[in-house]
């Protein structure tokens, strides 16, 4: 088992004929993922990287029946290709792109409260389901089947994560990048909830960052509602307060979101917390045997 | 991105937000020629710099006579502006805005932005105006009372009323607020703010609500489409070198130690500024050189990050995922050429192409530390930035 998405998933790509969409989707099929179709608005193409293109999402629904899609298209478009996915029926919309105005996600998250779907991200890496199916730009030989969900708001974080539950032989069941943008689509607790749902998972590894109070909102979630171990590290102890940090959302403002914070809520919490990125691995190894 | 109080105003005024109407100016010329425009016989003169504060530091002052205004012009432009907000270094005043004073009966707290936790637009308002409103919360929280806008209903009455009785206006006042609230929202959709804040909003002593002071953040992804507002950008008030960044799309902000890093990623960036510091490190400065990292951005990158005299060692850590580890190898070795790096350099690789960077590197002949691993890289780190 896995959460979100297994080898039977069938994934289409909005924005499959721009220089991102093409190359990762591209990389995606290598991987072994079921791209069934791209989408590109009067692409002057019928395929490509050997699957059909269509004008809507719905007109690709409706000849492949997918239920994931992966969206590339920049930023000025991509709400609208959200919500475009959201209306053709597709369940798992995972958008990639970066750099989304802000009141376009709070209208974005107020429209999908009427669709029966999920939204990662966006400004994230991506899902994975090692061995069966990637959907998104992470570097697919550094993971493995195994045993462990990863949740993170970072990109390289995950892969450390990523790279350090391989190499100790742990594996992973799914690893979901939930995306550093400060209003988005799942969240640690979406994701908690899912792992600990899944047979295969025997534990969680979750990477937070500095900004807004999702890893406080997560502490409590797993106090009440989580039996497995959890192991988190959260970045961002020595960003200076009212700094961005890179991502849209890791900022300290108005002395809320701090590193500090989210440390104490997660300790209270009962989970296991690591200062440093580089105990992610060791630490999940000792809660949860191979 | 940030806009100076006058600026904001202009929008306000645009937007139908009563203000005072007022003037900038940067000589005394121009002070005096303000001052007789506004008439009156009381004068506010503010200094024009992206920071709260400022009247305690000496920024704002209220003038009697016109020789008083161009006094406190001339004192005021050109002076290093330090308040709790700027750090030591302050920031520069070259502009300022001249106003009428007010009379005050008192004063409210009123701001919108994006709340987080509810992913909608909320309205927050004080009856402790003129307060530093996080003070206010952390003490006072009943005093502070909050609205959220579904983006289905929009802005409702009812809220509005909620606001305005909760702080306490007299229901003399409650249209003139509600217009003003009203205004803001609409203000802020479209000019994709991040945030709004009028602190203080007062009621002056002849029953009239006025917007004091104005601040206006705006949302930098929404920029795009911002094209007016994007004129309004006054780079004296960012550090140069986060422009400069920015520019060739880096993600750099410069902190206080001497161990420069070098990461893409920005969760792996703070990650290793936090590690720097678990091992008995500064961090000199957060840097994100992103997914496309390429062999020229990189150089660039050291180019940057040696423009800070601080800098003592050079960590570079590298997950290769989209970014190809060779490629940032060549970029690392290309660089310590070419830019003549004289601190010590410390390289950690990991991921896409990571034999083919380790050797690049080892057979480069340079100087170059390799790091085993993350606790390795940062140990190395700060062990040669306390010996050189």
């Amino acid at each position: 088992m896995s959460i979100l998405i297994n080898k039977d998933s069938k994934i289409i790509c909005q924005g499959i004929t721009g220089k991102q969409g093409s190359f990762h989707t591209e990389q995606c099929i290598e991987y072994g993922t079921h791209v069934v179709a791209g989408v590109t608005p009067g692409a002057k193409i019928d395929s490509h990287l050997g699957v059909p293109v269509f004008n809507t999402v719905r007109d690709a629904v409706t000849a492949t029946q997918a239920d994931v899609s992966m969206i590339y298209v920049p930023a000025p478009f991509a709400a609208d290709a959200i919500i475009e996915a959201a209306d053709a029926g597709i369940e798992l919309i995972v958008c990639i792109t970066e750099g989304i105005p802000v009141l376009d996600m709070v209208k974005v998250k107020a429209t999908l409260k009427h669709y029966d779907c999920r939204l990662i991200g966006p400004n994230c890496p991506g899902v994975i389901t090692p061995g069966e199916c990637k959907i998104g730009i992470m570097p697919g030989f550094i993971h493995q089947k195994g045993k462990i969900g990863v949740i993170s708001r970072s990109g390289t974080l995950t892969y450390e994560a990523v790279y350090q539950t391989t190499q100790n032989g742990l594996g992973q069941t799914t690893c979901v990048g939930i995306g550093g943008d400060p209003v988005r689509g799942m969240n640690f607790i979406d994701c908690l909830e899912l792992f600990e749902a899944d047979n295969e998972t025997e534990g969680v590894v979750m990477v937070g960052e500095i900004g807004g109070t999702d890893e406080e909102a997560a502490a409590e979630f797993i106090k009440s509602d989580v039996t497995k171990p959890v192991v988190a590290y959260i970045a961002g102890v020595t960003a200076p307060p009212g700094k961005r940090m890179g991502h849209a959302g890791a900022i300290v403002a108005g002395g809320k979101g701090t590193a500090k914070d989210k440390y104490k809520a997660l300790d209270n919490a009962g989970v296991m917390t690591v200062k440093s990125p580089a105990e992610l691995g060791s630490a999940i190894l000792e809660l949860v045997s191979k | 991105m940030n806009l100076h109080e006058y600026q904001s105003k202009q929008l306000f005024i645009k937007y139908g937000i009563p203000t005072p109407v007022g003037y900038i100016a940067t000589t005394r010329n121009e002070a005096k020629a303000a001052a007789e425009k506004i008439g009156g016989s009381v004068w506010v003169v503010k200094a024009q710099a992206h920071t709260g504060g400022r009247g305690k530091a000496g920024g704002v002052k209220i003038a009697k006579t016109i020789e008083e205004v161009q006094k406190y012009t001339e004192e005021m432009i050109g002076m290093t502006l330090v308040t709790h907000q700027t750090g030591a270094d302050g920031l520069p005043v070259s502009i300022v805005y001249i106003e009428p004073g007010s009379e005050i009966d008192r004063e409210i707290y009123l701001s919108i932005l994006l709340d987080r936790e509810q992913e909608m637009i909320s309205f927050v308002a004080s009856a402790a105006g003129g307060m530093d409103i996080e003070e206010v919360a952390e003490n006072e929280p009943e005093k502070i009372y909050k609205i959220a806008i579904s983006p289905a209903s929009g802005l409702m009455d009812f809220q509005i009323r909620q606001l305005a009785f909760g702080i306490g206006l007299h229901k003399d006042q409650l249209k003139q607020f509600s217009i003003i609230v009203k205004r803001m929202y609409v203000l802020f959709l479209e000019s994709d703010a991040s945030l709004i804040e009028v602190n203080p909003l007062i009621v002056s002593t002849t029953g009239e609500v006025i917007a004091l002071d104005a601040k206006i953040n705006i949302d930098s992804n929404a920029l795009y489409r911002q094209k007016e507002i994007v004129t309004y950008r006054d780079a004296s008030q960012e550090d140069a070198v986060e422009n400069e960044a920015a520019e060739n799309d880096l993600n750099y902000v410069t902190l206080d130690g001497d161990i420069a890093c070098m990461v893409n990623g920005a969760g792996l960036a703070m990650a290793t500024m936090d590690l720097i510091k678990l091992h008995g490190g500064e961090p000199a400065n957060f840097l994100d050189v992103g997914g496309g990292a390429t062999s020229d951005r990189v150089a660039f990158a050291f180019k940057l990050i040696l423009s800070n005299k601080n800098v003592r060692a050079i960590l570079v850590n590298i997950f290769g995922g989209i970014v190809r580890c060779d490629l940032i190898a060549e970029g690392v070795i290309s660089a310590v050429k070419e830019v003549g790096v004289n601190v010590p350099v410390i390289v950690r690789l990991e991921g896409t192409n990571v034999e083919k960077g380790r050797s690049l590197l080892k057979q480069s002949g340079l100087e170059i530390i390799n790091a085993a691993d993350l606790t390795d890289a940062a140990k190395k780190a700060v062990a040669v930035a306390v010996q050189s």
